[in-house]
């Protein structure tokens, strides 16, 4: 079985609509896996949902998420606090709000492995120095000595990538990372992560609106449309070929920086007005799509 | 070529801020040193009444008498030895109802705020509800229940402001708690408790510390009213708002009776209110 495993997931608001619609997507140890999908789409709900951070507003109402076998949804909420802490981590989307204004980056990166997972202070203090080293910050007894605010954007990022891959996860979830920077730093980040995952091995569920950045990091994708899975393929698949009318629309609209007089080209209303129909009937329906 | 420093307001903030925060200092470290001396410094025993020496001028006017720096009331008590033993009331008060007033609503607060849910439906429904009552007549009531004493006056400041911290400290908490770190710290294992002592007390806190001064602040002008309308603790003793009260009577005659407690206590909330100011500023690691 895949590391992480979703089956039929469902998510709603609470007494409000649905977010996401029986959702169900594999990623295995060490695969890249791209969610792609307009805003409001349930992208990042999904990872939240896998990584338990679902906002109170919202609620599961059916399905599994399986973390190396095991059904995280069926497990004490203790239990499940400890095996996602254990093997999971998160990059966030905006790295201002990302890291605690209040404390140097040092302990931040360091506590957790500490208070946690009961490291010694000397050995998590060698390993967020050689962790910053890894994502190529030149100084790092310096920047581990500093506060968030003193830092830039794109070296936020990366401390923010290094202490996700502080203490090995086999799973991370990358929320938007790069959406939040500027273009030329987007490229940087990517790379990094791009590398520091094929180093370590380390599964990744992608969560992006760029299909570009997709079809340079990722293995395999899912697209959504309002918490409905509409495409799941991999990476050369997908871009040689997609499957759903949707998809091939999203591609579409992609602009090619190679034909930069090509003009823009939306997502045409009839595969819009299609998606959406595909959506009514499934709430209509027998619930099994 | 523009200066660097210049171009960074931050600098020129805290340097504004910095006298700001001493002159405060400043003025409540001498009261505290005179309040807690008070019984050896003074002049005059603050009770000892002179019929001879009424409403004798402070020193620097024409037929002062010498010995009473600031003058003396209607019934030839020393205002300078009244003022330095008023000033132990008044700070007693700033301090134990304004640090026990942070406590209590800062904990309400912050657990309304980062725990959501039942616990905030229960705690807002409760500010709500308390926030409804008017607050001076609601204190009137407490003393009457209570009876007059300065134990009474600061449960009664406990019992009226903690709402003011709960609702600042609850949106604040919220703000916070829906920042990424936040979620960060909960992915890696931590648990309730330890999240918000952790990442969002220290966030939280310079707006703690503003509120607190700032109560201590209000604290002092409530024990001034309740002892202007002879809610405080007995007439005998000195209070500022007993005075203001008495030299009110005698305006005409005196101004020296009633101007000098108002000083001292507008001079008091003005530096409270400045020193959170600036307590603020050294707090927040942005301008640190």
């Amino acid at each position: 079985m895949s590391f992480l495993s979703i089956r039929n997931l469902s998510v709603r608001l609470k007494n409000g609509p649905p977010l996401l619609r029986r959702v169900s997507l594999d990623v295995a140890a060490g695969e890249v896996r791209g969610l792609v999908g307009e805003s409001g789409a349930g992208k990042s709900m999904i990872g939240k949902a896998v990584l338990g951070i679902l906002p109170p507003s919202v609620q599961i109402t059916e399905g599994e998420i399986f973390l190396d076998g095991t059904d995280l949804l069926r497990l004490p909420p203790k239990e499940s606090r400890r095996r996602i802490g254990a093997s999971c981590a998160l990059i966030p989307q905006d790295p201002l709000t990302a890291l605690n204004p209040s404390h140097r980056i040092g302990p931040q990166i360091t506590d957790r492995l500490v208070d946690i997972l009961g490291w010694t202070r000397a050995n998590a203090d060698a390993r967020a120095r050689d962790l910053l080293a890894e994502v190529q910050i030149a100084d790092p007894d310096r920047v581990l000595r500093s506060y968030p605010h003193e830092l830039s954007g794109g070296m936020r990022q990366r401390i923010l990538i290094a202490s996700a891959f502080a203490a090995e996860p086999k799973l991370i979830v990358a929320d938007e990372p790069t959406t939040a920077l500027d273009v030329t730093v987007q490229k940087q980040i990517l790379r990094l992560i791009a590398g520091m995952q094929a180093r370590h091995g380390t599964a990744l569920l992608f969560v992006t609106h760029d299909l570009g950045v997709v079809s340079k990091v990722c293995q395999r994708l899912s697209v959504l449309y309002s918490g409905l899975v509409v495409e799941d393929s991999t990476v050369p698949e997908f871009f040689a070929s997609p499957s759903h009318a949707y998809s091939a629309a999203l591609l579409a609209a992609t602009p090619k920086y190679t034909d930069p007089d090509a003009g823009l080209h939306p997502v045409p209303e009839a595969v819009v007005n299609a998606v959406r129909a595909e959506v009514a009937a499934f709430d209509r329906g027998p619930a099994h799509g | 070529m523009l200066d660097a420093r210049v171009l960074d307001g931050r600098s020129m903030v805290r340097r504004r801020v910095g006298v700001r925060l001493w002159l405060s200092a400043l003025w409540l470290g001498v009261l505290c040193l005179g309040a807690l001396l008070a019984p050896w410094i003074a002049p005059h025993d603050p009770l000892a009444q002179d019929l001879f020496l009424g409403r004798m001028p402070p020193i620097w006017v024409a037929g002062a008498e010498p010995g009473y720096w600031l003058g003396t009331d209607s019934l030839g008590r020393d205002v300078l030895s009244r003022l330095l033993h008023g000033a132990r009331v008044a700070l007693l008060v700033a301090l134990a109802a304004g640090s026990i007033t942070c406590l209590i609503g800062a904990t309400l607060g912050l657990l309304a705020g980062f725990l959501r849910g039942w616990v905030d439906l229960v705690i807002s429904r409760l500010i709500d509800i308390w926030m409804a009552f008017p607050p001076i007549l609601f204190s009137i009531l407490l003393i009457a229940v209570l009876g007059p004493s300065l134990t009474s006056i600061i449960i009664a400041i406990v019992v009226i402001d903690w709402t003011r911290f709960a609702r600042v400290v609850r949106a604040e908490a919220m703000a916070q708690g829906a920042m990424d770190y936040v979620a960060s710290a909960r992915v890696a294992g931590r648990g309730r408790v330890g999240t918000m002592l952790r990442e969002i007390l220290p966030n939280v806190l310079p707006t703690i510390v503003v509120l607190l001064t700032l109560e201590m602040g209000i604290a002092v002008i409530v024990e001034a009213i309740l002892s202007f309308v002879n809610l405080s603790i007995s007439t005998d003793d000195p209070t500022w708002g007993g005075m203001i009260s008495e030299g009110r009577t005698s305006i005409h005659q005196a101004w020296w009776v009633l101007v000098f407690p108002l000083i001292a206590l507008f001079l008091t909330v003005l530096a409270f209110s400045q020193l959170g100011e600036g307590l603020k500023d050294r707090f927040d690691p942005v301008l640190r």
